[in-house]
Order: structure tokens, then C-alpha cells, then sequence
């Protein structure tokens, strides 16, 4: 039944052709993995290095899909709240069953490891003896598992829908009373929380810094960039929404997204996004300044990229500390 | 940085040039393109002002209505539940209603006849759409003739037409006094077809309905809400059974786009041969080519758009309404309100730009990587 | 930039009933700015071998080494690359394509490099002027003459101002006079600095005072090496 809304055709029709895709270029990479021979001449090679062009534009594409559902993904739950009794915004269409959430977060990892993946083959095209192909390959396989199970668990999740189920929503889920990840996370103390937060911005900006002047360490960035991201999202949940609502018990994180609050959720999640995307392709890219025919690209991208994260890292942490400044509501009583 | 984006700007260029070369393909293709665009926004643009108008009436509409259920069919309720409610906190208003239909052999179709406040019409007058007007041949001033449950006929003048604004829903309408209902169906005083109740405040609603219950227990409430989750979803799977049927179409598109774009002439083939020659690299070709698709898929993405906007605000999405007349006689000559969002948006481009990007890679690809040297052989 | 070959075969159909070694074994090297000439008859592998100087393949064996860099084992990607920077092409039946004007069909090579574009407006202009072009301009290609085409065909192997100037039979659809006169361009290149490549069976060519050396093939195999 709920198959035929348009949006979720759309959505199972994007991840089954997403799969297909990647299907493909496994197969052809599975190809190149056993038979590569960079040092032969032979018509074999060529025509795999011909196949390489093929698979890094299916995979490209199959990427902004993926990126371009995520994003349908959340307009979708949230115009679909109307249709469930007890559903305000996204958050109680998530709710409806035990998929929603589980579907959410892997497309959340599947653009990562996607974008990882593209700096990765951007990387190996600037070497002239593709030096990075059989990890590069051998990447694409590990990604392979997650766009399926992502395909499973979302058609779990849309076939699953009971509209006389009575979700619960964004009131009940981000309560401290209640029980659960999501709940424990509402309960967080706000003024710890927003320590933490501040520490992990001040952390994963000097990282990048860092990483951008001396081009080394990537990986140091990559980690605190994820660190700073999950606590990022824990913090929206557990104090910045509230600053953005105005009120003290409204954890939401996707009501921020509507135009009662001006938007501002994009404003908040895009740069995040992107910083944390980037910073996870300098961890990718920067090991491999030992290779020589590396070297130089490494030397130029890895500060190109990390300044450019630190800079989306920047004006993340910046909306966030405006949107709690410029707020009217006063926490002084209630927390400290 | 800007060495890349000027490449890319030439690479446009060339693409758009090497477009209008070959007029007679890029124009056949566009015209396809178009045409699905075209088909999956009518539909979607068509259904979504649906649902909006149907939104909006009932945002008019009282939040309970309550109906008097006999052997689990609807009948008629007694008016004296009115004073059995009694008082109930946060009830603003609480009235009875007539209404029901009406079957005109002469033209085949029902009227839906309602019944205006007690002041309104006369007893011998009546309000009718503009639907029931075109296709009986009424004016203002006319007389209609409706035959009554006994059989006695009663003629009404007509004092009005219905503003043909909400056409959409008044087409069929027919508005006559309280009275003059009771004369024609035969019903006497004292009953009502159903009550209508407005709540203040939303959240009391549930509390409401509880009590009503437990008060009337051979009644059944229905809730504006309700009805509006109702039509939400009967909405977006009607759209979603059309998009099922438009699947034919979009797949032959698919094989379609695939045919072009691998089945290019010699010509084309030396063309690409030659760019490969004179230091164009395969990534260079397949960029000039994923540019011809983003053209030619934007161009045909803004006229199909277009022409069903136009199609369906103002020309009353004509071409549904041998579809549409199937279920109702009366077909409406509505103009809806404009209604666009960025979902439907979405869900579009995912039925007819991605086929079209997906179905093409292969043979670009394919194209893209001709041997350099075979201008020379 | 002096050219080494060291023992260059190049298969085509491997593995399948068709194959056939187009290039057996060849060692030679090409000093920089001189006009050489491979003579044979066709199917003799001379355009299999110039395309492999020239970037447009990879041999299946053997090295080729442009100044002190390999190419001989680069991906296609990076051959293209050096061969933008370092070869201009003059094929057989000019290869312009039609209905892009002569301008257009100049600036061609230039695309990918992404220059400004008043910069490749002005290159173009002055080669079209040394070729005395310059009224043609924005002619489309097809009004062109047979020696008016070889010499637009020219100016876009030199757009982006190679090193080795590489031509495959130029003169197969030329009458005598324009054949001369191309003999006389080619000698031009070479007092501007460029190393030239030629290949050719019209004696016009491989006879002429131009010529610095003349390398005969037969069956994928130097026969004679007279320079």
C-alpha cells in the first residue's frame, strides 16, 4: 500500500538502481583485481584500464543518487507525517517501525564511505601507475554490503508502515523521561553536553589547521572529524535545538529543517556534512604520500581539502554558537 | 581551479554547438524527453492541487461529524440528540444536517443537493452549480424539476449559480431550503442526516469524541483529521497506481535514451575519433557528453514541467478528462490553485532525468573510449 | 627531445585466429629537430609506429623513451597528456570536422587545457595569419580548398605549440604543386625549431631536399635507415 506513494517509489527505485550499478562495478573491479598487469602492453590491459573510466562514473553517479535520496529520504518522512496519527515531523514517521532509523543511519554511512571513495579515486587518477587501484577496489567491495542491506532495511521500512499504528514523535522520543539511545541523549546534561562540544570544534579546527599547514596526519583529522561530527549531532539534539525552538523541552533535530525556524537546519547540516566528508578524505588520502608518483598531489590536496573542511568546521561551530546567542530562551535557571 | 572551470565551459560549448548540428536527433530526443516529463508532472501536479483543494474545503469544515449508525449502516439521527449531547466542554457549535443525493435520469448523473441556512433560499428557489447548469441547459431565472420520493414533481426556480471558482467541488452541488429537502426525500421534522460539531481547541477533540461515545453509543464520530489522513493517502496511491502505468512509457524511454546514445552515426564516431586524436582525453569526452545529457535533460525537464503547469492550471488538465468523466458526468471546468513543492520535485527528476542519466552511461562510455589512432588506420 | 625506441613490437586481435604482429621488433632513435620520413608501403606498420611516438597507443612491448620519460608503459590518461604538450598531428584526410568553422576547428587540442580564452583567440588568429588564413576565419570547413584544409590542419597541430610535428601521409590527397608547397611549410617548421615526423610512399616527399632521413619499413621491420 504504502509502496505507491510516489516519493517511496522513487526512493526503492533509486536504491535498487544504486545496487545495480554497484553490482556492475563490483563485477568489472573483480575483473580488474585478478587480471591487473600495469607493466603489459597487451590489448587485456587496455581494455581494463579502458573499464576503470566506466566504473569511476558509475560509482560517481551511484553516489549523488545515493546523496540526492538521503536528502529525499528526509522531505519524504517529513511530509508523510501527516498520514500517521501521532507524527509531527519526521521524527514519528522514522518511528513508525524499527527500520526507519537503522535505514537513515546507513545512508548516512553510505555517503561517507561514498565520498571517501571518490577522493580516494581522485587520488589514484593523478598516479601514472594507478597505484592505489587494488585498494581502491577492494574499498568499492567493502562499500558493496552496505548500499544492499541499505536497499534491505528500507523496503522493511516502507513495507512495514501501519498508518493505525500511533507513532510517537519528536515530544515523546527526545524526552528525558523516556527510555532509549534517543532519550538518553535528550538527557545528556546540556551543560557537559555543550562542553563537550565546545572541546570537540576547538579540537577538530586545530587538527585541521594543523594538518592543512604540515600536510601530514591525516588521519588524526579524519578521526577527530568524526568525533566532532557524532558529538555535533548529539549536542543538536540535546541543547541547540532547544536554543532554536525557544523552548525547553523540544529536542528535535529535523524540525529545524522547516521554515518556522528559518531554515537554519540546513544551514547547520550542510557545512557539517561537508566538513566531516572532507575530513574523512584527508584520513584517506594522506597516507599514501610514500608513493612516489603520489607525492605531489598529496602535497597539494591535502591542505586544499583540509583548509576547505576547516573552514565548513568554522561556520558549522559559528551558526551554532549564533543560533544559541541570538536566542531567547534562558537556561540559567533550569540548568545551572 | 579556473583552468578547470573554463574547460568545462568549453566543453559546454562544443557540446552545445555539436547539439544544434545535428537538429533533427537532438530535437526528436528533446521531444521524447519532454513528452515523459510532461505525462509524470501532470499527473503529479494534477493529484497534488488535488489534494491541496481538498486540504482547503476541509479546513471548513467542522472538526466531528456524527452520524447515526443502524445495523451498521448510516441512517438518519433524531434531532433531539442535539439536546442529549447537553453541554460538553469545548464544543463551540453543534447544528444538524441535510443533505444527500439526488438521481437525474434525463442527463444520467447525480447532484449532490445540500441545504443552505433556514434564512437563505426560499422555499421555491434553489442554488445550482455550474456543473448541473451546462449540462441541463440552465440559467438564472429557469425552472428545474425535481420528482419527489412519492412521485409528486416540485419545479424550483434557479436564483443563482454557484461561484465557478470552487467548481472543482460545487459542479454537482445543489443547494435548496431546509423545507423543500424534507418535501422532495420525504423526511419528517425532527430527524437529521447527520450533526456537525467544532471544537475549539485541537487537543480536545480526542476528549471530545470519548465522551460522545460513551453518550450516544449508536453513533459514529468521524474526524476532520481523519478524513484529512484519509485523503492524504488516497491521494498519493492513486498518483502512485498512474506512475505504475506510466512505468511502460518511462521504461520504453530508457531504451529509447539507450539507442541514441549508443546507435551514433559514422560521422559522429569520426567526430569523436578526431577530438580523441588531437589530445582529448577520454574523461574530456565523457565530460562534453555528460554535459549534452545535463542540457538536453534541464531543457526537457523545464518544457515538460511547463507545459503540464500549464496544462493543469490553466487549461483544467484537459487531457484527463476522458479519464476523470468516467467517474463523474458532471466533469468539472475548475482552475486550481497553484501548488508547487520541493518533494514532488524530487520524486520527478527521480522518475525522468535518473533513468535517462542511467540508461546512457554505458553507451557514453562506450563511445568515449574509441581508440585515439583510429583516424590514422 | 630526442625519441628512443628499444625493441617496439605491437599486437592487434591477441589471442584470437586474426592476430597479427603489426610491428616486429624495432629499434631506432629520432634526433630532435631534423625531418625524418618512414617510407614503405601501406601495411608496412609506418602510421603503427608513428602512432606509438606520437602517444595515440601503447606498444605491447619494448620501451620508448621521449627525452629522459618512459611513455611506453603510461595509462592512456597521461599518454594524452604528454601528447598534448609535446606532438601536433597533420593525418592523412586532414580529419576537420565539419560545420565548426576554421577557428573552431583550430582551437580544437586547445579545450582541455582550459586557457583563457582570449589567449586561444589570439594563437589561433596569429597562426591563421602566418598560413595567410586569416580571411577564412569564420568560414565552416567545408568551403574549403584541398590546400587551404592541409593548411588549416596544420595550424591546429600547432595550437598549443608542440615540440614534434607528426604527419601521416600529408600529401596523399594533394596534386603535385600543393605537395611542393606542403615540402616547403614542413621546411619551414624545421627552421622554427620542431622536430618533424613524416610518413609517406609519394616520393615527392621522401625524395625531397627537406628530408633529413628516410627510414624504410616493410612488414613491421626497419629495412634501410639512410639519414
Amino acid at each position: 500500500m504504502m509502496l505507491l506513494n510516489p516519493a517511496i517509489m522513487a526512493l526503492v527505485m533509486v536504491s535498487a538502481v544504486v545496487c545495480l550499478m554497484m553490482l556492475l562495478a563490483s563485477g568489472f573491479a573483480v575483473r580488474v583485481l585478478l587480471r591487473w598487469d600495469i607493466d603489459s602492453g597487451s590489448e587485456r590491459q587496455l581494455r581494463l584500464e579502458r573499464r576503470t573510466y566506466l566504473i569511476s562514473t558509475l560509482l560517481i553517479w551511484a553516489f549523488s543518487f545515493q546523496l540526492m535520496s538521503l536528502l529525499l529520504f528526509i522531505y519524504n518522512a517529513e511530509s508523510m507525517s501527516g498520514q500517521f496519527v501521532g507524527a509531527m515531523c519526521a521524527t514519528g514517521v522514522l518511528n513508525v517501525n524499527a527500520w526507519g532509523w537503522p535505514t537513515l543511519f546507513l545512508k548516512m554511512g553510505v555517503f561517507f564511505s561514498g565520498a571517501v571513495w571518490i577522493a580516494l579515486n581522485y587520488l589514484d587518477n593523478q598516479g601514472y601507475d594507478y597505484p592505489l587501484i587494488r585498494y581502491k577496489y577492494l574499498l568499492l567491495l567493502a562499500i558493496l554490503p552496505l548500499v544492499i542491506t541499505e536497499l534491505i532495511l528500507q523496503l522493511l521500512y516502507f513495507t512495514n508502515m501501519d498508518p493505525n499504528v500511533i507513532t510517537s514523535c519528536c515530544g515523546t522520543l527526545f524526552s528525558a523521561q523516556s527510555e532509549g539511545v534517543a532519550a538518553e541523549v535528550s538527557g545528556l546534561s546540556p551543560s557537559s553536553m555543550s562542553l563537550g562540544f565546545a572541546f570537540t570544534g576547538v579540537m577538530v579546527i586545530s587538527s585541521g589547521v594543523w594538518v592543512a599547514l604540515r600536510g601530514q596526519n591525516g588521519w588524526l583529522f579524519a578521526l577527530l572529524g568524526s568525533t566532532a561530527f557524532i558529538v555535533a549531532l548529539m549536542s543538536i539534539v540535546s541543547f541547540i535545538s532547544l536554543y532554536i525552538y525557544e523552548h525547553p523541552h523540544h529536542h528535535c533535530p529535523f524540525c529545524i529543517l522547516k521554515s518556522g525556524h528559518d531554515y537554519v537546519g540546513y544551514i547547520l547540516y550542510v557545512p557539517l556534512f561537508i566538513a566531516t566528508a572532507l575530513a574523512l578524505s584527508v584520513g584517506a588520502v594522506s597516507p599514501w604520500r610514500g608513493i612516489s608518483s603520489l607525492t605531489p598531489t598529496i602535497e597539494s590536496i591535502v591542505p586544499r581539502l583540509s583548509w576547505i573542511a576547516v573552514m565548513f568546521f568554522a561556520l558549522f561551530y559559528l551558526v551554532a554558537t549564533w543560533s544559541v546567542w541570538t536566542s531567547h530562551l534562558t537556561m540559567m535557571e533550569v540548568w545551572w | 581551479m579556473l583552468y578547470f572551470l573554463r574547460k568545462q565551459k568549453y566543453l559546454i560549448d562544443y557540446t552545445l554547438s555539436s547539439l544544434l548540428r545535428r537538429k533533427g536527433k537532438s530535437l526528436g530526443l528533446l521531444a521524447v524527453y519532454s513528452m515523459i516529463v510532461f505525462m509524470l508532472a501532470s499527473v503529479t501536479l494534477f493529484s497534488h492541487a488535488l489534494r491541496h483543494e481538498a486540504g482547503l474545503m476541509l479546513q471548513a469544515s467542522p472538526e466531528i461529524i456524527l452520524q447515526r449508525m443502524e445495523a451498521g449502516r448510516h441512517a438518519m439521527i433524531p434531532a433531539d440528540y442535539l439536546q442529549r449531547i447537553g453541554q460538553l466542554r469545548g464544543v463551540k457549535q453543534k447544528a444538524g444536517r441535510l443533505w444527500g443525493y439526488y438521481y437525474d435520469p434525463a442527463v444520467k448523473a447525480n447532484y449532490t443537493i445540500m441545504t443552505g441556512g433556514q434564512s437563505e433560499t426560499p422555499l421555491t428557489n434553489i442554488i445550482i452549480g455550474t456543473g448541473i447548469a451546462r449540462a441541463r441547459g440552465l440559467d438564472v431565472g429557469d425552472y428545474l424539476t425535481l420528482r419527489s420520493q412519492n412521485g409528486e414533481a416540485f419545479s424550483f426556480q434557479i436564483s443563482a449559480l454557484l461561484d465557478d471558482k470552487s467548481e472543482l467541488v460545487s459542479a454537482d452541488l445543489l443547494l435548496m431550503s431546509p423545507q423543500a429537502f424534507r418535501r422532495v426525500f420525504n423526511i419528517p421534522e425532527g430527524l437529521y442526516t447527520d450533526l456537525v460539531l467544532s471544537v475549539r481547541n485541537p487537543r480536545e477533540v480526542i476528549k471530545v469524541v470519548e465522551k460522545l461515545t460513551q453518550l450516544l453509543p449508536d453513533t459514529r464520530p468521524i474526524l476532520r483529521d481523519e478524513v484529512l489522513r484519509t485523503y492524504d493517502s488516497v491521494f498519493s496511491w492513486r498518483q502512485g497506481i498512474l506512475f505504475v502505468l506510466l512505468t511502460g512509457s518511462i521504461l520504453a524511454f530508457v531504451i529509447f535514451a539507450w539507442d541514441k546514445a549508443s546507435g551514433l552515426s559514422a560521422e559522429e564516431r569520426r567526430e569523436i575519433g578526431i577530438l580523441k586524436a588531437v589530445g582529448w582525453e577520454t574523461a574530456d569526452v565523457m565530460r562534453m557528453k555528460f554535459w549534452e545529457g545535463m542540457i538536453i535533460s534541464l531543457t526537457a525537464f523545464l518544457i515538460g514541467y511547463l507545459a503540464a503547469y500549464a496544462h493543469v492550471f490553466y487549461a483544467s488538465a484537459s487531457l484527463f478528462e476522458p479519464v476523470l468523466k468516467g467517474w463523474a458526468v458532471l466533469y468539472p471546468q475548475f482552475r486550481l490553485t497553484p501548488f508547487v513543492d520541493g518533494l514532488q520535485l524530487a520524486t520527478l527528476f527521480f522518475f525522468s532525468v535518473l533513468p535517462y542519466i542511467v540508461a546512457t552511461i554505458i553507451p557514453i562510455w562506450r563511445t568515449s573510449i574509441a581508440d585515439p589512432d583510429a583516424v590514422m588506420r | 627531445m630526442t625519441i628512443q625506441l628499444t625493441n617496439i613490437k605491437k599486437a592487434y586481435n591477441q589471442g584470437k585466429p586474426n592476430e597479427f604482429w603489426a610491428i616486429q621488433g624495432v629499434s631506432i632513435d629520432f634526433e630532435p629537430n631534423r625531418v625524418s620520413c618512414l617510407k614503405g608501403a601501406s601495411g608496412s606498420g609506418k602510421t603503427t609506429l608513428l602512432s606509438m611516438i606520437g602517444c595515440l597507443t601503447r606498444p605491447t612491448s619494448g620501451r620508448i623513451l621521449l627525452g629522459d620519460r618512459v611513455i611506453s608503459s603510461l595509462p592512456e590518461r597521461f599518454l594524452t597528456e604528454v601528447r598534448r604538450h609535446t606532438f601536433g598531428f597533420i593525418f592523412q584526410r586532414f580529419n576537420l570536422i565539419p560545420g565548426l568553422s576554421v577557428l573552431e576547428n583550430i582551437m580544437l587540442p586547445a579545450y582541455p587545457l582550459g586557457l583563457p580564452y582570449t589567449q586561444l583567440i589570439a594563437s589561433a588568429k596569429r597562426l591563421l595569419k602566418e598560413f595567410n588564413l586569416s580571411a577564412k576565419a569564420d568560414n565552416p570547413v567545408e568551403w574549403l580548398s584541398g590546400g587551404e584544409a592541409q593548411r588549416v590542419a596544420i595550424c591546429r597541430a600547432l595550437i598549443n605549440d608542440p615540440q614534434i610535428v607528426i604527419a601521416d601521409e600529408p600529401t596523399a590527397n594533394l596534386d603535385s604543386k600543393l605537395s611542393y608547397e606542403f615540402m616547403g611549410l614542413i621546411d619551414e617548421l624545421q627552421q622554427s625549431g620542431k622536430t618533424i615526423l613524416l610518413t609517406s610512399h609519394d616520393s615527392a616527399v621522401y625524395d625531397s631536399v627537406v628530408v633529413d632521413r628516410v627510414v624504410e619499413m616493410r612488414d613491421g621491420i626497419v629495412l634501410t635507415d639512410a639519414g
